[in-house]
């Protein structure tokens, strides 16, 4: 017969192993260095970072404070290195705190809407059936409804402290994620390794968050920097409407108060719309990036 | 008897959408109840106060001594009639308000959005054709850099750049007033007035249609058929045009549907600084003045509107992929 | 038949892979010629260049991958100093190509008769009706039914023969004198197959082009080849007359290839006792996939995967269930195993009912009856080591952790592979490397009976051997019962002690192994049988020189 032993074995396929590949971690660096744009935005990223830490540092003190006189220039007065606006605030001190304020809705939003999202995407797309059906209409209906507009109504009905913002805008933003969760669960459900795992006796809830989980995160987490760079833009966009929260720096409100003397001193707005823009820009650089490392079958 | 395949099509869609728009009714009445005070709450105050007895009556009157899911089927009856109550800031019921107010947020959107989408594909498979190229890079710098730019700062600079320093255009408003036009100098005055509002509202959805244009041509260009096309000798302005173009629309053409969402909502901002008296402006003013009912309105007939131009584009991209059985 | 002048000439033809590629060169100075009426059969396994070949002559080679040397010619006419707009004139016209795929070939968007449309446009003046014309006359030829109404279809509407049908058509449509066909038969069943084969040969034989033809199936070659060139690793290591090649092969590479092609002749059936215990038996088995619309969505014909189904699996016994695609063959392994359950019928494991035991039975029967799956790579968690993989089973039914892996290393040297490959992740291994770790985790659990669905469909020819003689070894060694899944009627004759031949969901035919190929009683079984491949030629037994493996 011709599955004889040693003309089969003399064919390829060693029996040795392939030799060591580096770490992961090492791997999705490496990948992830290639892309110049997302280093760029990695380093946008930490200067962002850094500010929101050393605010404190550089310019102590609470930054909705006078300083100095009003509409200071820039790079004419030390106290006030970046200029002042028509209150005399520090500019520097706004954008540094500000820096802070962006970081955490985007963060902490972001973080509800994902979580909520998993959770609906999960159990939809694991499900399936009329239990899909049905979360599925309510995603669509939650879909439908503009988000600024939803999240317009909230404030005026929960007032506009900062912990309501950042829920208001969690709550806004889940819809998106929860499909691509489901959409990622109802492709790996059926893939063959799930599938191997169930045939092993594993229960439902264990394939969930072994199996299916861990595979399903990594568009998940790339498109988490998406949704932090639209949480802190639906916040710059109520801070400039003068919905935010008065209490706290925030750039939109900068640039909402710039605006009134965009025609004598345009860099009371202009500064911190930068602020917000490179900021944004650095989510969605290191989104693109973190995107290729993850999934390397996109061709470059 | 056999309806045409499209109609029935466009028939279960719209069946489809039913169960959506009483998920969204419910919803607005869960956000009402949630509102600290009532409606009578707001009359009252509205009054200056008022005695109790009275208050009671008034409450029995309007329906709010009832339990809850009787209110809510009547607060579906009337959203279902487009009755959204009274609005006691503009003193006039909200539907006529919202009327109002409409054709200007839906020239806004329908102007943005037509830039957006056929610009943003122009480019985006200018780019996708030409990818990795210098001027390519350059397009889709930019393209980044808009679409990570705050809607209000864009208008801003631009307010700055074309009104402040240029003097080519009105920094807002939806006509001038003082300028009392008629006939197609009216039109024209009003044209003028949108420029720079539709401009700030499209140009991020331009780029972000451009961007997911050109990774969507730059996917199906690597596809099998396209090989087939090279090897039957088309040569590439060919095959962009009959084999890659339709192929790549599709998934932008998916987003369109889902991104008029976003693009109402933006239009919140964009109108409320250009002074434009659309229903987006509404929403603005009708939450600095605590104006419920009109706001809830403008909820119920935002998701309408979203709703309705989905249905558009289901009908667009089954009428453009083929493989779509309308049967 | 083979003495008209070269149309496709190769003399020291080089590819040259980009930079950080497996290897630099993907083809190494390869010198070849189809001449006019005559079909040469380039075959090789995977990575071993041979599209890379097709498509170097038609200069479609993807970015980056570029012609280092040597030249192409056809019909005696340098190629490398045309223009591109000169090659665009040849292809379609002078030269034309059929791909693998028949479906992601053809533009989803468009009708058939406008992508067939399309050639004679780009290379011919003449006028729509003309054009009408020469389309229908092309799709007769092609022996599509209902050319008119074919032309008019988009591909998705069409079967995938039907489909490839209309890629020849579209080769064919200017009678080309060279047609390059890169595995036009693998992705068709094999009734299909041979229909498609007998169309191109008969073709070939009306027109008297030359075709370029390739294939990794040595049963294809036999089939349709005239002369045959053997590429390994970008390098030709034989060519030569079909029966020369396939009969008595030189180089110790092709012998090897060769002697792994699985002989249509079954061995002896493995003898089991008549009272072995029955280990696994269906009953009457129903499944009927009702594609489940939304509220308000269209209504799709419910499909009868599995119709009234009964079969028994005594221990130590192989059994093989074969059929072609839809057949209903992969539904039988996925109700036996539990990975959906049967709208009627039973599935007894040691007497107890798997497919309606409650959740916590079903449990505890699992560790009975494991599976193979057909696609090593996505059968494996990428994100998990190898020894967690293998040690998993056990741990669910409640081993502890340092017993599971260190049976889990024990079986890994039962699969030939070394212990520490537990440390390494899936996507290090070779193809036929995670085959055998998918094994391996099988066993894990000690089963009696392995469900194995297509295990080496996914695999090269040389791989798939080694793969089915550690089955057959296994089997032997732990008297394993195996119920074994596959398309390849050369694969079960192999390994099955008896076959139940599927079509369209009931079993049409079953029986000892031997007795089924060589007198099959049911017309579908008839026609399966002589359809395979090659099915005149019998590989024969050479014997393997000491230094001759690669």
């Amino acid at each position: 017969m011709s599955l004889d032993p040693d003309l089969a074995t003399a064919l390829v396929e060693p029996s040795e192993l392939p030799p060591e590949e580096p770490g992961r971690l090492a791997v999705f660096w490496r990948r992830f260095r290639r892309n110049r744009a997302a280093v760029f935005g990695l380093v946008l990223f930490v200067l962002v970072v850094a500010a929101a830490l050393l605010a404190d540092v550089i310019t102590p003190g609470d930054p909705l404070r006078r300083v100095a006189q009003p509409l200071t220039d820039p790079f004419t007065n030390p106290v006030a290195p970046l200029g002042t606006d028509q209150l005399g605030r520090d500019i520097l001190a706004g954008l540094m705190h500000g820096a802070r304020v962006s970081l955490m809705i985007g963060v902490v939003a972001t973080l509800i809407s994902v979580g909520i999202g998993i959770v609906i995407g999960a159990v939809a797309g694991y499900w399936g059936g009329w239990v899909d059906d049905v979360l599925m209409r309510f995603t669509d209906a939650f879909q439908t409804v503009p988000s600024f507009i939803l999240l317009l109504a909230l404030v005026a009905i929960m007032g506009a402290s900062l912990e309501s913002i950042i829920f208001g805008i969690g709550i806004v933003s889940w819809t998106s994620p929860a499909r691509m969760v489901r959409a990622e669960f109802m492709s790996l459900r059926h893939r063959e390794f799930v599938e191997a795992a169930r045939s092993l006796g594993q229960r439902p809830v264990a394939t969930i968050f072994r199996e299916i989980l861990p595979n399903a995160l990594p568009p998940v987490i790339v498109f988490a920097s998406v949704i932090m760079a639209t949480s802190i833009l639906l916040e710059s966009a109520l801070a400039f409407l003068a919905l935010g929260d008065p209490n706290h720096a925030s750039w939109g409100n900068m640039i909402g108060q710039g605006r009134s003397v965009l025609r004598s001193d345009w860099y009371v707005a202009v500064l911190p719309g930068i602020a917000i823009l490179l900021t944004v820009l650095s989510f969605s650089l290191m989104g693109e990036g973190l995107n290729e490392a993850l999934n390397p079958r996109q061709k470059k | 008897m056999r309806m045409p395949p499209i109609l029935a099509y466009a028939l279960r869609r719209l069946l489809q959408a039913v169960p959506t728009i009483l998920i969204v009714m419910v919803g607005t009445f869960l956000l009402m109840q949630l509102a600290p005070g009532d409606m009578v709450d707001a009359l009252v105050g509205d009054m200056g106060g008022a005695d109790a007895a009275f208050i009671a009556r008034m409450r029995q009157e309007y329906g709010l001594d009832q339990p809850v899911w009787v209110q809510l089927m009547r607060y579906m009856g009337k959203l279902a009639t487009f009755d959204f109550g009274w609005s006691y800031v503009y003193e006039q019921p909200v539907s006529t308000l919202l009327l109002d107010r409409l054709p200007v947020t839906l020239a806004l959107m329908a102007a943005s959005l037509t830039l957006a989408f056929v610009g943003g594909v122009a480019l985006g498979a200018w780019a996708g054709r030409h990818a990795y190229s210098a001027a390519d890079n350059l397009i889709s710098t930019l393209g980044l850099v808009f679409y990570a730019m705050p809607n209000f700062f864009l208008a801003l600079l631009m307010i700055l750049l074309f009104s402040i320093h240029l003097g080519w255009l009105p920094v807002g408003g939806l006509r001038d007033i003082a300028a009392f036009h008629t006939g197609w100098r009216l039109w024209l005055d009003m044209a003028i007035h949108m420029i720079m509002p539709v401009a700030a509202l499209s140009l991020i959805y331009l780029a972000f249609y451009m961007r997911l244009m050109r990774s969507s041509v730059i996917e199906v260009s690597e596809l099998d058929f396209v090989r087939t096309a090279r090897a039957k000798g088309a040569p590439e302005g060919r095959i962009m045009r009959h084999h890659i173009m339709r192929n790549a629309m599709l998934p932008v053409v998916t987003l369109l549907g889902l991104q008029f969402a976003t693009v109402l909502g933006g239009s919140v901002v964009i109108e409320t600084m250009f002074a434009l008296p659309g229903i987006a402006q509404l929403a603005y003013n009708s939450v600095i003045r605590r104006d419920l009912n009109t706001l809830m309105g403008i909820v119920f007939l935002s998701s309408l509107l979203v709703i309705a131009v989905n249905f558009i584009t289901d009908l667009i991209y089954a009428r453009l992929d083929s493989r779509i059985e309308l049967r | 038949m083979s003495d008209g002048a070269p149309v496709l000439e190769f003399r020291d033809l080089t590819v040259a892979l980009p930079p950080g590629s497996d290897r630099p060169l993907a083809l190494d100075g390869l010198t070849l010629q189809v001449r006019a009426g005559e079909i040469v059969c380039l075959v090789g396994e995977s990575g071993s260049g041979k599209s890379l070949a097709a498509l170097a002559a038609m200069r479609l080679l993807a970015p980056g991958v570029q012609v280092a040397g040597g030249t192409i010619r056809l019909d005696g006419r340098d190629l490398a100093p045309l223009s591109e707009a000169e090659m665009r004139g040849l292809r379609g016209d002078d030269m034309a190509m059929i791909f693998q795929e028949p479906m992601t070939a053809l533009n989803p968007q468009k009708r058939v008769g406008w992508q067939i449309d399309e050639v004679l446009r780009l290379h011919t003046d003449l006028d729509r009706r003309a054009r009408r014309a020469r389309i229908r006359e092309i799709l007769e030829e092609v022996r599509i039914p209902d050319p008119a109404g074919a032309a008019q279809a988009y591909p998705h509407q069409l079967s995938g023969g039907q489909r490839q049908r209309v890629m020849i058509a579209m080769a064919l449509v200017l009678r080309p004198r060279l047609i390059i066909a890169d595995e036009p038969t693998t992705a068709l069943d094999v009734t299909t197959q041979k229909q498609v084969l007998a169309l191109i040969r008969d073709i070939q034989r009306g027109e008297g082009a030359g075709i370029l033809f390739i294939t990794h199936d040595f049963g294809v070659v036999a089939e349709i080849a005239d002369r045959v060139a053997v590429l390994r690793r970008g390098e030709l290591v034989e060519q030569g007359p079909a029966a020369e090649v396939l009969n008595r092969p030189q180089h110790p590479y092709t012998r090897a290839l060769i002697a792994a092609v699985p002989a249509l002749i079954p061995p002896p059936p493995a003898a089991i006792p008549p009272d072995a215990p029955v280990v696994l038996k269906a009953e009457g088995l129903d499944k009927t996939f009702s594609a489940r619309g939304t509220l308000f969505g269209p209504r799709r014909k419910p499909v009868q995967a599995v119709r009234d189904l009964s079969f028994e699996l005594r221990r130590g016994e192989t059994l093989g269930v074969v059929g072609e695609s839809g057949s209903g063959k992969t539904t039988v392994a996925r109700i036996v195993t539990r990975l959906i359950q049967p709208d009627s019928g039973r599935v007894l494991i040691g007497g107890e009912d798997f497919a309606h035991a409650k959740p916590a039975e079903v449990r505890a029967l699992r560790r009975h009856i494991q599976m193979v799956f057909q696609d090593p790579m996505a059968s494996l968690n990428p994100r998990k080591r190898v020894i967690d993989l293998i040690a998993q089973g056990p741990m669910i039914h409640g081993m502890k952790k340092a017993e599971a892996h260190a049976r889990a290393r024990s079986l890994l040297e039962l699969v030939e592979l070394s212990p520490a490959a537990g440390e390494r992740y899936p996507h290090e291994f070779s193809g036929g490397q995670r085959q055998r770790i998918g094994i391996a985790r099988a066993l894990a659990l000690e089963p009696r009976v392995i469900v194995a669905d297509e295990p080496v469909s996914a695999l090269d020819v040389s791989v798939q051997a080694q793969v089915l003689r550690l089955l057959a070894d296994l089997r032997a060694r732990l008297q394993l019962s195996l119920l074994f899944v596959t398309h390849d009627l050369r694969v079960a004759a192999q390994l099955c002690d008896r076959v139940m031949v599927m079509s369209k969901g009931e079993v049409v035919e079953t029986g000892p192994t031997a007795e089924v190929f060589s007198d099959p009683q049911h017309p579908y079984t008839q026609s399966l049988i002589a359809s395979i491949p090659g099915r005149d030629w019998t590989p024969p037994r050479v014997a393997l020189e000491t230094e001759g493996a690669p």
